[in-house]
């Protein structure tokens, strides 16, 4: 099923509304496998409402959304998970009251096998061979986040900056074949943001994930992005190479707020 | 609060494996065999009285501990787990009385039908949250106590139904004794099953579900499965305690099973510490020793100032009013149970000299 070509995130005319509220009218895109695609936009443009659509927290009024070539429209969120789709929120989401460990380990649930019952039985079902099987992997990625050092702190005392790191290794350990970020640099640092963009280029280069990344940074988008997809009122305005879409009038016009006459700044921002 | 590091300091592990045991530390671990073994000890030096209280704390506990896995762990709310305690005990005696099942089984037995009871109410309830379960909760109460009154085959009806002691290739274990290690050995196999369910997968998952229900589905967690499930272990964990509960009373009767008997189960975990293994075990032994203290206190006071008639016949509301109190106390000044402040001792102790 997953020929080489096929894109690993098909999104087709997909409309949402809520009430009277257009969140998203006949947006199609397609993701590459191996790609780091950015969506910007003004805020309330509709990106994390196309976030919810792919993710499968909201179901697109109408159109369709294809994981691998699989059409996954009708399905729910943790289905989505199981077949290979990770994500992190704008907004905090950890399991506040649990460990980095556990919150990591909780992304392991779809390829875990213990039950409540063998779970019980721990040392005599297995169980405890398995938690300890996959704690390898999570070791791995618990390193190349470099979290190491909170592994066993609280996830709820976390400072905000380490919270957003431990959340894309949650979304990691789920393995998926597409990872879905919203926003994860919003409210950081200039180091912590650096961090996070050579984070999230390693993932993509190194491991070889495909990234969808929701960032109001243009210098970070541009910089690492491979393609970018504007939104503007619930419409793509534009699609391309980064390069490309900085150029493009009416993204200048709409998302930079620049007009025709007054001399372009994009380049200072890229 | 929350403290930020479960590990004391100056711990290191070297292995997964060294990381993944039940016990923070060596201390703890033989801390709580020692206990084990001092339990086991107690017949041969306790009263009958003191005896009958820890049996009480022993089917009381795994009662409640259920209901912290589903109340603490899981964040559902249930007002009706005195109802499935009740049906475990019917069932018991159901199973033994009607076809023979010997009590060592039936109890188990028993334990499956209150899951799979569980789970059927628990259907409508994991769609539910908030004011809405507790509501649904507590219908499943009364749903259940109508059920025990009427259902003559089952129960006994009104005049209730009668349970064997225990016995061992024919021989019968009678007595306060005996049955205690019946109870204490059924209390170290649930409690070890309900420590280690937490920390694997669908443990895990009932806290995800509790913290954070949106990320918990996109890591693959199916919310309804989790909430159904969790109204199954913890229907288990009170038929079980139920069973143990009939079979020492010798009778089992729906009286026993009200509201009142879900709120003091609600009040242990709630005073033990919310999704704490050990803090359910202590906040039942405040629970079942509270209403003994309230006693003492009362007949102290008669000795002081001779026989009061009103305060005689008021003790029953007396024993009541205090529970609630104290589960009201508790909630204004240590919603966190008394785990936590055994927590903040140990670590006052650890430190020492040097705790500020
Ligand atoms: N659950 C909802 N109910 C009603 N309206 C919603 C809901 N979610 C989003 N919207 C509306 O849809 C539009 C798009 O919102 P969305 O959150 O997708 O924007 P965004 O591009 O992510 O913005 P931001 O950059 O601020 O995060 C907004 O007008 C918002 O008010
Ligand atoms: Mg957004």
């Amino acid at each position: 099923m997953s020929v080489e070509n096929t894109p690993v995130l098909e999104v087709r005319d997909v409309s949402l509304g809520f009430g009277g509220v257009r969140a998203l009218s006949e947006v199609s895109f397609e993701v590459k496998r191996g790609e780091l695609f950015s969506i910007i936009g003004p805020n309330g443009a509709g990106k994390t409402s196309m976030l919810n659509c792919i993710s499968g927290r909201y179901k697109p009024t109408s159109g369709r959304v294809y994981l691998d070539g699989r059409d996954v429209t009708g399905l729910t969120p943790n289905i989505r998970a199981t077949l290979g789709m990770g994500r992190t929120f704008q907004n905090l989401a950890l399991f506040g009251h649990m460990s980095v460990l556990d919150n990591i380990m909780v992304g392991r649930h779809h390829l875990l096998n213990n039950n409540a019952l063998t779970g019980g039985l721990y040392w005599l079902s297995g169980a405890r061979k398995e938690e300890l099987s996959h704690r390898r992997k999570v070791e791995d990625i618990i390193d190349f986040l470099e979290i190491a050092h909170i592994r066993k702190a609280v996830a709820g005392t976390l400072p905000y900056g380490l919270r957003k790191r431990v959340e894309l290794a949650r979304a990691m350990a789920v393995e998926p074949k597409i990872i879905l970020l919203d926003e994860p640099m919003a409210g950081m640092n200039l180091e912590e943001k650096e961090d996070m963009a050579r984070y999230i280029v390693d993932l993509n280069e190194e491991w070889g994930m495909t990234v969808v990344m929701i960032e109001h940074d243009m210098g970070v988008v541009m910089d690492i992005s491979q393609r970018v997809m504007v939104l503007e009122f619930g419409r793509k305005i534009a699609e391309g190479l980064p390069a490309e879409v900085m150029e493009n009038e009416r993204v200048k016009v709409a998302y930079l707020g620049i007009d025709d006459d007054e001399p372009a700044e994009a380049g200072s921002a890229a | 609060m929350i403290s930020s590091s479960l590990i004391p300091c100056g711990q290191y592990k070297t292995s997964y494996a060294a990381d993944t045991t039940i016990f923070l530390t060596p201390a703890s671990r033989n801390w709580c065999i020692l206990g084990i073994i001092l339990a086991a000890c107690a017949p041969l030096v306790l009263s009958n009285y003191l005896l009958a209280l820890l049996i009480q704390i022993g089917y009381y506990g795994i009662a409640a501990l259920g209901l912290n896995i589903l109340v603490g762990s899981t964040g559902q709310i249930s007002l009706g787990h005195a109802a499935f305690f009740g049906f475990g005990a019917f069932a018991s005696a159901w199973l033994n009385n009607t076809f023979g099942v010997p009590v060592l089984l039936s109890i188990p037995l028993a334990g499956v039908m209150t899951t799979l009871l569980g789970l059927l109410f628990g259907i409508p309830a994991g769609r539910l949250k908030g004011l809405y379960l507790a509501i649904a909760t507590f219908a499943s109460q009364f749903i259940l106590e109508d059920f025990f009154s009427r259902a003559n085959w089952f129960t006994g009806g009104s005049s209730g139904a009668m349970a064997n002691p225990v016995s061992l290739f024919g021989y019968e274990l009678n007595g306060d004794k005996s049955f205690f290690y019946v109870v204490l050995a059924w209390l170290v196999v649930m409690f070890i099953i309900g420590t280690n369910l937490l920390r694997t997968r669908d443990g895990r998952a009932f806290v995800a579900v509790r913290d954070h229900y949106l990320s918990a589905e996109v890591m693959g967690i199916n919310l309804t499965k989790y909430r159904i499930l969790s109204f199954g272990i913890s229907s288990f964990y009170a038929g079980i305690g139920g069973a143990l509960y009939g079979h020492y009373l010798g009778f089992v009767s729906a009286e026993g099973f009200t509201i009142l008997l879900s709120i003091q189960f609600l009040g242990m975990i709630i005073i033990g510490g919310m999704g704490s293994v050990m803090g359910t075990l202590m906040g039942t032994v405040f629970m079942v020793l509270l209403p003994e203290a309230t006693e003492g206190a009362v007949s102290a006071i008669k000795h002081v100032t001779g026989d009061i008639p009103a305060l005689t016949s008021a003790l029953a509301y007396i024993k009541e009013a205090t529970i609630g109190l104290a589960i009201v106390l508790f909630l204004i000044f240590e919603p966190d149970g008394l785990v936590h402040r055994w927590r903040l001792i140990k670590s006052y102790w650890k430190l020492y000299p040097f705790s500020y």
